[in-house]
This record gives structure tokens, C-alpha cells and sequence, in this order.
């Protein structure tokens, strides 16, 4: 059956000439927050982010508009953006890593490839909240609680620390993500709090309880919402922030568990690269995420801890920063993360 | 065939210049690996891993069983007989494709998961589980079984209809055709894209990760996302590229070596098409069911969501234009480059065999082979050595995206080479055409069939890239795959609909197309 012309090949091709050329005579419109960015040459400094535009958007926009300065973001997984900079050594275009997980500061530090801060921007957070070595600062701080759906579970049923829910009447109902580093983070600490053999144990009777495993905390999340599990060993705001979204019928609620180490202070953090050429405007955006104007930011909307003296958290933050335990030092040791990963293999977790 | 010529001298440089920029992150695992060769053997000779690809195995075959079960009556249903709509099934079939394969597997949790949608139009109390091999099955063969449909079709549009018409003259019943005369052309075809298939399936995380099945791309997630192990994670890698070059055996096996084109002279005439009959009914009834759960439930979610994401202004229309925009323009120069570049490496395996040609060809899958985020590495790590001028240009992105996708490009330009009798080309030679002259006269034109099904599967994967245009596009550059991921990394599933949805509009354009293109005479 013949068709009319012209031929559908050609207009294909035609097609994606067309598009190709489309795109280049826009400039490839670049949007950035910055705004007019077609000039590559910036007064500005690069930001690798691992936190998503909305959760530091705001702060990065503040920070430009005080310091009339541009500040260019990438954003993509923290875990690939720590990997990328390892790959680019000296080369890297950045000038300041914002890691959503320690874990990855942690190692661009032991790269080598992290300045040291100078003392004012340390001492802007406690020192439980930044490098010993003062590679890198704490920005905000994520607790690891127990979440739970409302319908489902009285809070006072919920163990006193989530040692005890490898208990029979928890069997099947508990969702976790072994696979994230705040997990590992987690398992980490409590190996350096009730050493290796107690908590292999725990691990593998959580894995004989049938705990389910999710990629990540969202899943979580929304896994218990749906009624799929119970409760979840979860990061507070993944929570907070559906309830401010969803509003007071939003069926899951978090549990701080008093007991042992119960809940976790995870932290985001920055750091400045060595290979930096814009070192004092590196500093200047560092010290302006740690103002109290930023950190105000961070806690209303994201409803995570400000890590930075002086700053009340959010409201909604029922349980005092001070009553949190927090990663020492040696957690963010990498060769730590490893024997984490180890255990929790060997446990039959990962 | 002709013994084994010499191929010109320009044709292996393109090729051998073609296999050398695909080979680079595998150059970069080998790098890796050498820095710390004890550390690398033991991460990739554990009983972990072993066990771990055995599982990766088992899912690729099923993946590639079922697509070959789903691509073979979708395609011949689509081009070869009266079924009533038979370019909107062929193009509904083939956009699933242009789904990442996490926002499908987030999308068939939400439909078809635990207190999901069917559960609550069904009112029951539970339904089988998806999570698991089934459903990471269910997901990856839904959305990439158009791998194999695309190039089928473009096969099966250049299937002699003579050899057919003669079997059914001897009164051979359809099937019996079908499976005598149709089948064995298909043979180089199937095994081609069923290699695709099998390359996205080990490759992918996406869809194993949200429906909780370990597969081997897992292990190279735990190796970065939690030790930051960069000589585990290029071990692992090294692996999937050795597994890569045992599917490659498989499927040229598959292919085996019989010429398929068609030894007598005249050209092609138009294919009589089938008539169903009654059986058009029940043929109706499979592609609705296909379309319904690969195509109209996912979107329909997408959908869904997209209206709440309006009513709530989450997304400016004006925004997700530009995305557009940069999707397309990317998607759009790799699918050009990689037809073009797959063309050399093609006709080089097929026109002149040889060690090097076969060579060319096995490093020119690489890529392919390796999860998006050692692609990525691989090409900071040498572009930051060697040209750091381009570090994070659109120039590296695309080409970095076109040796990521290049042997989706390469399979069915081959498959239609393999079509085409040597012998067209010999007598052009024959009457004192230059080889490049014959090469712009006659090889492009008659492989061109192939060059669009390849183009256009470079274009579709493109459209959906994420982890090396994170990494690789010039600051601030997004794409309507990037804002997918920004969306739903914090669980924004509503505000990337919409995005989503754009995605598919913009891909269903060059697809619809390509679905015309079987329509008009060669």
C-alpha cells in the first residue's frame, strides 16, 4: 500500500537535525539559580551538592544575593559525587563539597583532597559535629528514629530501643535499608557502643524476624504509610516533612527510642577542596550555611537539626539535640564502614 | 560469501577509532583494577559474586525469554497483517521503552503493589507479591522488550515476501510459514536484540534495587554507596564486561552463520498483509493486554499523580519545555553520532570479518555492559587527564552517552547489513565505483532501515540517561531525566509525573515515525 510523501526516514532525520541545532542555538539553556550563566567564566565558585536543590536551594540563593557572587551547583548522588571527585584529583572545577551522608566526606578527606577550615568556621558547631581533624563541618544533623503508622501500633507498644524489635510479635512488620549508609552509619555506632558480636546477633534476628528491605528511607516511609509494614528504622524528617505536606492525618509518627542508643545523630556536612582557586569565597558560602539565617532555613523546611550554636530547632522537634547521640570520630573511619559492611554481610543483612 | 576481504583503510581507522573511545571505561576498570590487583581478584572471585551473577543470570535469561515471547507476535502482528490500528500498537508497544526502569518499577509498586491501586479497585486483602524476581522480571521485560521489537520490525519489513508467498503456494499453513520461512530470517535479528535485552538487564539497578532483588549491579552500588571501594566496584565491573563478552558469544552462536539475504535478483515488492480473519480477535486481545500493562497502567498512574501535581502548582510548564529542550538536544546529536559510528563498526563485522573487525565489534559493547556510574568515571577520570578543556561540556556528555548506548545502534544496523546480498554492492564495484562511493551509494541507503531503528534506540535510551549527565553535563544543565531524579529522591512522586509524561510525549514523536517508516516502499 503505498504512502503519500515525504518519506517518514528523511523527516526522521530532518527531525533530529533539527532538534540538534535547537538546542544549540538556545545555548543549551542552562537554568541555574544564578541566572544568565551562557558565560562560562564565573566570578563564582562550584558547588558539588548531594542534597537536591530544594533542600538547599534557598540557602545557596541567600548566600548570592549577600555576596552578589554566583554560585554554580551540581547535583547528583553524594555517594557518585565523592567518587567523581576522587576520579578528578587536583582537576576537579569545585570549590566546595556539600555530602548529604559522612560516609563520602569522610573519604574525599582521606583522599587527601579537603582543605583544612580555618578555626572560626569550625568553632561555629559543638565538636561532636565536625572533623577532628577539621577537614569538614557538620551543617545539619538527621536523627535515626522509629517510624510507625498510627492505625497500626500504640506508641506505647514500641520497644525502648530497636534491639527490641527482633521480638516474635514484631515478626514481618519491620521495614529497614541496610543498603543506605545511614543504616551502616547506624550499625557502625553500635558495634563501637555493644561491640561486634551483640550486634551480628541483632542483625541476624533481625533478618530471621522477616525484616523487609528497602532501598531507602522514602520507601520506608511510604511502605508504612500504606500499611505494607509496621514500623521503620528511618531518618526523622523523611518523616517530618511528609507530615507537614500531608497534614495531621498523615497516618505515620516518629519514635525517639530513650533506650541504649535508641536514635542517632547522622550528619549533613561541608567541606572546602584543597584544589580550590577560590578558597576565601569557598569559606565565605561555608560560613554563610552555618549563619543563623541559613540554619533557620534548614530546620523550618526540611525540619532536620541546626547544627550551628545558637540556633533553636524547628518546633516541631520535640526531643533536644542534647539528648541525641552523635557519630564520633571513629564512624566516619572508612575501614570501620568496611567491617560495618562485612558484619552485615556476614549476618545475612546485605 | 566472499571470503574474507580487505576492508578499506579509512573504514578500520573510523572502526578502530569507534572501538577505542567505547573501550574507554573498560580501559578505566582495567586501570583501577592494576592499582590494587590482589584486592580486585578477591572481590571478583568471592562466592558472593559468583552467587551473585549466577542470580543476574537467571533473571536475564527469563528477561530475554519472555521479550523474545512478547517482541515476536507484537512485531509480526504489526507489520505483516491487516490488525485493525496496527501503527498506534506498534508505536504504544514501543514507548514503554522511554520509562526509566526506576520510575516503572516505583510506577508497578504503586499500581499492582501491596495497598496499591488494583489492590483497592479489587477490594481484596492481599495480592501476590511483587517484590523480588518476579516482579523485577515483570518490570525489566515490560520495558525493554521494545530493545527487541524495534529492530524485529525493521527486519520484518525487509523479509523477502517471495520465499512466503512460494510456502504458502505449496499450501503450507500460516504457522508452518511462519516458523519454516519467517522464523529462520528472524534468527540474526532476535539474537541481536535479545543481547540488548540482556546487556540492559545486567546492567540496570533501577528496577532490582525498588523491587528488592540483588543482582549484580547491587554489589557495585554497596561497593561505592557505602566503603567508597573504588578497586571493588571496578572488580565487579570488570566482571560484567567479562559476562558481556559471553552474551556476545551466545548471541553471534544464536546467529549463527548461514546467509539470510536473498540470492536472487529484483528488488523488493510489497508485502501482501496477512489476512486475520477471525483471528484478529484474539490477536486485538494480546497487544491491548500488552499495551494495557506495559503502556496505559503506568501511565495512567503517571497521569493520575500528573493531576495532582497540577492542582497543586508544583511544576512551571515553562520550566519543563527547556528540559525538553536539553533532553532532546542531547538525546538527538547521540542518536546521529551513534548511528553513524555504528555503521563503521557494522559494516565492518559484517562486510569484511576478520580478528580486528571482531574486535572492533566486542569493545564497542562495553559500555553498555556497565552500569551508567563507571561510564561516568571512567570518562572523568581519562577527560580530566587528557582534555580537560572539554571536562563537563556538551561535547563530552554526547559522547560519552553515545559509547554508553553505541551497540543498541550497532545490532540492528548489522541485522539489516545481514540482509542485504553482498553481491549489489560487488557489482557497483564491479562497474568501477569507488568503495566509498559504493559505500554512500548503496550501503547507507539500503542499511537504512537499520541505521533508523538503531538511531532511534540510541535516541529513546538517551532521553531517559541519568548518572552520566549528572556527573558529565556543564553545570547547571538539567534534563527532564534529571528532574525526574530530583523529584523523586525525596519522594516527590507527583511533582515528576509531569516531567515524566513529558518524556514520553517527546520520545513518542521520532517513534511514531519510525513506525510509518515500514509503511512506504523502500
Amino acid at each position: 500500500m503505498p504512502r503519500p510523501s515525504p518519506h517518514p526516514s528523511r523527516l526522521l532525520a530532518a527531525l533530529l537535525v533539527f532538534a540538534a541545532f535547537l538546542g544549540a542555538g538556545c545555548g543549551f539553556s542552562t537554568e541555574d539559580s544564578g541566572g544568565g550563566t551562557n558565560e562560562p567564566e564565573t566570578e563564582g565558585i562550584t558547588l558539588y551538592s548531594g542534597r537536591i536543590p530544594a533542600a538547599i536551594g534557598p540557602a545557596v540563593d541567600m548566600h548570592e544575593a549577600e555576596a552578589g557572587r554566583d554560585v554554580q551547583v551540581r547535583f547528583a548522588e553524594t555517594a557518585d559525587l565523592a567518587a567523581t571527585l576522587i576520579e578528578e584529583g587536583d582537576a576537579s572545577p569545585a570549590d566546595v563539597f556539600f555530602a548529604q551522608e559522612p560516609g563520602a566526606i569522610a573519604a574525599v578527606a582521606e583522599a587527601g583532597l579537603l582543605a583544612k577550615l580555618p578555626q572560626d568556621v569550625l568553632d561555629r558547631v559543638p565538636a561532636r559535629f565536625r572533623d577532628p581533624e577539621g577537614r569538614w563541618v557538620g551543617v545539619t544533623g538527621r536523627a535515626r528514629v522509629i517510624a510507625y503508622n498510627r492505625d497500626a501500633v500504640e506508641e506505647s507498644e514500641l520497644p525502648p530501643s530497636p534491639f527490641g524489635l527482633t521480638a516474635p510479635e514484631w515478626k514481618g512488620r519491620v521495614g529497614w535499608s541496610p543498603a543506605t549508609s545511614s543504616m551502616q552509619e547506624y550499625v557502625t555506632a553500635l558495634r563501637a557502643r555493644y561491640g561486634d558480636a551483640r550486634t551480628k546477633r541483632w542483625l541476624e534476628e533481625m533478618v530471621d524476624n522477616g525484616a523487609v528491605s528497602f532501598p531507602d528511607n522514602v520507601t520506608i516511609r511510604d511502605a508504612i504509610a500504606k500499611g505494607e509494614i509496621d514500623v521503620g528504622l528511618i531518618n526523622h524528617y523523611y518523616v517530618a516533612q511528609a507530615i507537614a505536606e500531608g497534614g495531621p492525618g498523615y497516618p505515620v509518627a516518629v519514635y525517639f527510642p530513650p533506650g541504649g542508643l535508641g536514635s542517632l545523630m547522622l550528619l549533613t556536612s561541608v567541606g572546602v577542596l584543597e584544589s580550590s582557586d577560590r578558597e576565601p569565597e569557598a569559606l565565605e558560602f561555608v560560613r554563610s550555611l552555618l549563619s543563623p539565617k541559613s540554619q533557620a532555613f534548614f530546620t523550618t523546611s526540611s525540619k532536620e537539626y541546626p547544627l550551628a550554636r545558637g540556633v533553636e530547632p524547628d518546633p516541631s522537634l520535640s526531643v533536644p539535640i542534647g539528648e541525641i547521640p552523635v557519630s564520633d570520630s571513629s564512624l566516619v573511619d572508612l575501614k570501620e564502614l568496611q567491617g560495618t559492611i562485612d558484619l552485615m554481610k556476614e549476618a545475612g543483612a546485605l | 560469501m566472499a571470503a574474507a576481504r580487505r576492508a578499506p583503510a579509512w573504514l578500520l581507522t573510523t572502526g578502530a577509532l569507534v572501538g577505542a573511545a567505547a573501550v574507554l571505561p573498560a580501559a578505566y576498570l582495567v586501570v583501577v583494577i592494576a592499582g590494587d590487583l590482589s584486592a580486585a581478584l578477591e572481590t571478583a572471585l568471592s562466592s558472593r559474586a559468583l552467587e551473585t551473577l549466577l542470580r543476574t543470570a537467571a533473571l536475564t535469561a527469563a528477561v530475554v525469554l519472555a521479550s523474545i515471547a512478547l517482541a515476536l507476535p507484537v512485531g509480526w502482528l504489526t507489520v505483516r497483517t491487516d490488525l485493525p490500528g496496527r501503527r498506534i500498537w506498534a508505536v504504544l508497544c514501543t514507548l514503554p521503552l522511554v520509562i526509566p526502569s526506576y520510575v516503572g518499577a516505583y510506577l508497578l509498586v504503586a499500581a499492582l503493589g501491596p495497598n496499591g491501586m488494583l489492590q483497592e479497585a479489587l477490594g481484596v486483602e492481599r495480592l501476590p507479591s511483587i517484590y523480588g524476581f518476579f516482579g523485577a522480571w515483570l518490570v525489566l521485560t515490560l520495558f525493554t522488550f521494545p530493545l527487541l521489537l524495534i529492530p524485529l520490525r525493521a527486519t520484518l519489513r525487509r523479509i523477502d515476501p517471495q520465499l512466503e508467498d512460494a510456502a504458502r503456494a505449496m499450501g503450507r499453513r500460516p504457522l508452518e510459514v511462519f516458523r519454516t520461512v519467517v522464523l529462520p530470517q528472524l534468527r540474526p535479528v532476535i539474537a541481536a536484540g535479545s543481547l540488548l535485552v540482556a546487556l540492559f538487564t545486567i546492567s540496570d539497578f533501577g528496577a532490582v534495587s525498588i523491587l528488592r532483588y540483588q543482582s549484580f549491579t547491587s554489589e557495585i552500588y554497596v561497593a561505592y554507596q557505602s566503603s567508597f571501594d573504588r578497586v571493588a566496584a571496578a572488580a565487579l565491573g570488570a566482571v560484567l564486561v567479562v559476562a558481556m563478552l559471553g552474551l556476545l558469544l551466545v548471541s553471534s552462536r544464536v546467529r549463527g552463520s548461514r546467509p539470510v539475504h536473498r540470492l536472487g535478483p529484483g528488488t523488493l515488492r510489497p508485502t501482501q498483509p496477512y489476512r486475520l480473519g477471525r483471528w484478529r480477535w484474539p490477536a486485538l486481545a494480546f497487544c491491548s493486554l500488552v499495551v494495557l500493562v506495559a503502556f496505559v497502567l503506568p501511565v495512567g498512574v503517571l497521569v493520575y499523580w500528573a493531576s495532582k501535581g497540577i492542582s497543586t502548582g508544583s511544576t512551571s510548564l515553562s520550566t519543563v519545555a527547556a528540559l525538553g529542550g536539553n533532553s532532546l538536544l542531547i538525546a538527538a546529536w547521540a542518536a546521529a553520532l551513534g548511528a553513524l559510528a555504528a555503521l563503521a563498526v557494522a559494516v565492518l563485522a559484517v562486510r569484511y570479518p576478520s580478528r580486528t573487525a571482531r574486535l572492533v565489534e566486542r569493545l564497542a559493547h562495553a559500555g553498555y555492559a556497565l552500569p551508567g556510574i563507571l561510564v561516568a568515571l571512567g570518562l572523568v577520570f581519562f577527560a580530566t587527564r587528557a582534555v580537560p578543556a572539554l571536562y563537563q561540556t556538551i561535547a563530552l556528555l554526547v559522547f560519552a552517552i553515545t559509547i554508553h548506548y553505541l551497540p543498541l545502534a550497532i545490532g540492528p544496523i548489522a541485522s539489516s547489513l545481514v540482509q542485504l546480498s553482498p553481491r549489489i554492492e560487488e557489482a557497483a564495484r564491479g562497474m568501477g565505483r569507488g568503495q566509498a562511493e559504493v559505500f554512500r551509494t548503496i550501503t547507507i541507503p539500503l542499511a537504512r532501515g537499520g541505521m533508523m531503528a538503531g538511531a532511534a534506540l540510541v535516541f529513546l535510551n538517551a532521553m531517559k540517561e541519568l548518572t552520566v549527565t549528572l556527573i558529565l553535563s556543564p553545570i547547571g544543565f538539567k534534563t527532564l531525566a534529571t528532574d525526574i531524579w530530583t523529584q523523586t529522591t525525596y519522594g516527590f512522586y507527583e511533582a515528576s509525573a509531569i516531567p515524566a509524561l513529558v518524556l514520553l510525549a517527546v520520545a513518542a514523536i521520532p517513534v511514531y515515525l519510525l513506525s510509518e517508516q515500514g509503511a512506504a516502499p523502500p
